[in-house]
């Protein structure tokens, strides 16, 4: 099977350096379509809508929540206060929280991606024996359902006393075979063997041409594979929600869910609703600006070496 | 040991002497990119490999009452599979697939191919505001989801109610699974829209130039040139698709509090399997289901991919065949 995988997934992943394309743009006389230009925005408003409603919600008062139009502000602008008792309820636990979904996504991304890049700069740049049948192994393990991992994982952990800790949710989030993949695409582009070469020419050893050559002309796949590891932890749900007991070392998605379910129960008397929403806006706010900011890195990762056609 | 055509590329003819035996460099390089592997695959065995075989390990024991863990064969895979309450979560999620996948791949694929094709303004900002609920968490998502849906206060009903159309019951049992469906639509097509972005954008200009020559129009270009060059991106959004569907656990676990009447607690094998380890404690059980999610995601994406390479050669003949 996993033949039939490699195949299909990798057309440019046999370790082959092909030439850098050019970047051309194929532009028939530059005309524009006023017609695909407003279907386009159109549609921008179905994804874009749902977190403008977050964010006016975010701005109302619990009462307001209920009595005025979703869409638009009303009643007092209550911003601050809900912001005031979000970071102030439980004794500030919301920031804990964030913080604590930061250090597993950061912690784990960082990882995840190192072990990553120097699994796909081997198998990019060097010949050894079980090289293809790792590989395979590699991408079989693409469809392997993380979440069906996360019973037995539960169960080995806790024999080693490692759950309701951070090491819980940041080790099992090591591991990215779809970051190798595109490591390994990434590399045979970007970095020329006759580098490497001259490298080893100079007397350079491999360790030391991987750190200053190799990880230097990396970067864009480097920060693609970051930023995607990122998000896959930070938006994770399952494993923290089986890992972890004490709810001083819950991240964001755990608390946000706990935050809600104890608004639903308390039917919206008390302010919980609005502390639950302004949460949520604030929760996504910093990875909608890491992607924003890093938008040239992760895109031209993923064009110039993630996935081909 | 097999010299890749790959290797031959890699190494200035002056190197590659007819000798059998490995050269003292060669061996270190080999060391080396074991030793860069080594990492990975420590992890790789303990977080994936390991966990695996357990899973099986456990499923394959029953829990009594007298006598503690006891050997059952394959006793609890013949339970899942008369089990009711298992097929019918894999039924929905099968449903899921097969309707939401096919319409938010779509979705993606028109978006992918309208913002290549450099027609419409401004379509730098459209890609960034599409892709952008790729950063907000399912548990956010269906929050704020289940915040819209609303009966009494959803701005959707608001609106609805003010055009006269009546309140859409968006949590009602009938409804849910669309309901949920649009939910994994609104997260996720930006990030399949990117990928095969990102894929048409390195398609070779010379595919293009005899496009060209033919003086294909836009609709001819992207079904004749475009679609099929960047088939491979397409499998891979397939394939994340199948898994993605098949695992669905935050949207109905979130969905569960507001609407527990349409959300059963077998609403989706994943759910269900958190439900029988985590609140009936049926550990054994809950592995063999597990196991068995695992395959049948495995065996569909095998299928999937299989039927995508046939297609793909039957494409091939078809090209070579027209004059």
């Amino acid at each position: 099977m996993t033949t039939t995988d490699t195949r299909l997934l990798v057309t440019a992943g046999d370790g082959t350096a092909t030439p850098r394309r050019n970047r051309r743009r194929y532009t028939p006389e530059g005309r524009r379509s006023l017609l695909l230009t407003v279907l386009l925005w159109l549609l921008v408003l179905y994804f874009v809508l749902p977190l403008w409603w977050l964010f006016v919600s975010s701005t109302k008062s619990n009462s307001a929540l209920f009595s005025t139009f979703g869409m638009w502000f009303g009643g007092d602008f209550s911003l601050w206060e809900n912001l005031q008792t979000l970071f102030t309820v439980r004794d500030g636990i919301f920031l804990r929280w964030m913080l604590n979904t930061l250090l597993y996504s950061v912690t784990a991304a960082l990882g995840a991606t190192l072990l990553a890049t120097m699994a796909g700069y081997a198998f990019a740049k060097y010949d050894f024996p079980g090289k293809k049948i790792l590989f395979s192994a590699t991408l079989g393990a693409v469809m392997i359902p993380l979440t069906a991992l996360a019973l037995p994982t539960y169960l080995l952990f806790s024999q080693a006393g490692l759950t309701d800790t951070p090491w819980a949710i940041i080790i099992p989030s090591l591991v990215s075979p779809f970051g190798v993949y595109l490591m390994r695409v990434y590399a045979a582009d970007a970095i020329p063997d006759g580098l490497i070469e001259a490298g080893r020419m100079d007397g350079a050893g491999e360790f030391r041409i991987f750190w200053q050559v190799g990880l230097r002309l990396l970067g864009p796949g480097l920060v693609t594979v970051f930023l995607f590891s990122l998000v896959a932890t930070w938006n994770n749900y399952f494993l923290p929600l089986v890992m972890l007991n004490s709810s001083e070392l819950y991240p964001i998605t755990v608390g946000l869910a706990q935050l809600q379910s104890a608004a639903s129960q308390g039917g919206g008397a008390q302010a919980l609703f609005s502390t639950v929403i302004t949460g949520s806006f604030v929760s996504i706010l910093p990875l909608v600006i890491a992607f924003l900011f890093l938008q040239r890195y992760w895109q031209s990762g993923l064009a110039s070496g993630g996935v081909k056609g | 040991m097999s010299h890749s055509p790959a290797l031959t590329d890699e190494r200035p003819a002056s190197i590659q002497l007819p000798k059998r035996r490995t050269s003292p460099a060669k061996r270190k390089q080999r060391l080396a990119a074991y030793l860069f592997l080594l990492p990975f695959f420590v992890v790789f065995l303990t977080m994936l490999v390991v966990p695996l075989v357990y899973s099986l390990y456990l499923s394959l024991f029953e829990s009594k009452l007298i006598g503690g863990e006891v050997f059952a064969g394959l006793a609890n895979y013949a339970r899942a599979l008369t089990d009711s309450a298992f097929l019918g979560s894999l039924g929905r999620v099968g449903l899921f697939f097969i309707i939401q996948v096919p319409i938010m791949l779509g979705l993606a694929l028109f978006l992918a191919l309208a913002l290549d094709s450099t027609r419409a303004r401004g379509s730098k900002a459209v890609r960034l505001l599409i892709f952008t609920p790729y950063a907000v968490p399912a548990v956010v998502a269906t929050l704020m989801w289940g915040y819209l849906y609303g009966e009494d206060f959803g701005p959707i009903a608001q609106v609805a109610r003010a055009v006269g159309l009546g309140t859409p019951e968006f949590l009602s049992a009938q409804n849910i699974l669309g309901s949920m469906m649009n939910i994994v639509t609104w997260e996720f097509v930006g990030y399949n829209m990117i990928i095969m972005y990102a894929a048409l954008r390195s398609i070779p200009a010379e595919l293009y130039e005899a496009a060209e020559i033919d003086g294909a129009g836009q609709f001819r270009l992207a079904w004749s040139v475009k679609i099929p060059a960047i088939r491979p991106a397409i499998m891979l959004t397939v394939i994340f698709s199948i898994i993605g569907s098949f695992q669905l656990f935050a949207e109905p676990s979130l969905l569960n509090a507001i609407a527990p009447a349409a959300i059963s607690n077998s609403f989706t094998p994943n759910y269900y399997g958190y439900n029988i380890a985590f609140i009936n404690q049926e550990l054994n059980y809950a592995a063999a289901i597990a196991f068995l999610l695992g395959l049948v995601i495995a065996i569909v994406s095998y299928f999937v991919q299989l039927a995508g390479e046939r297609r793909e050669r039957v494409g091939a003949a078809d090209r070579e065949t027209q004059p």
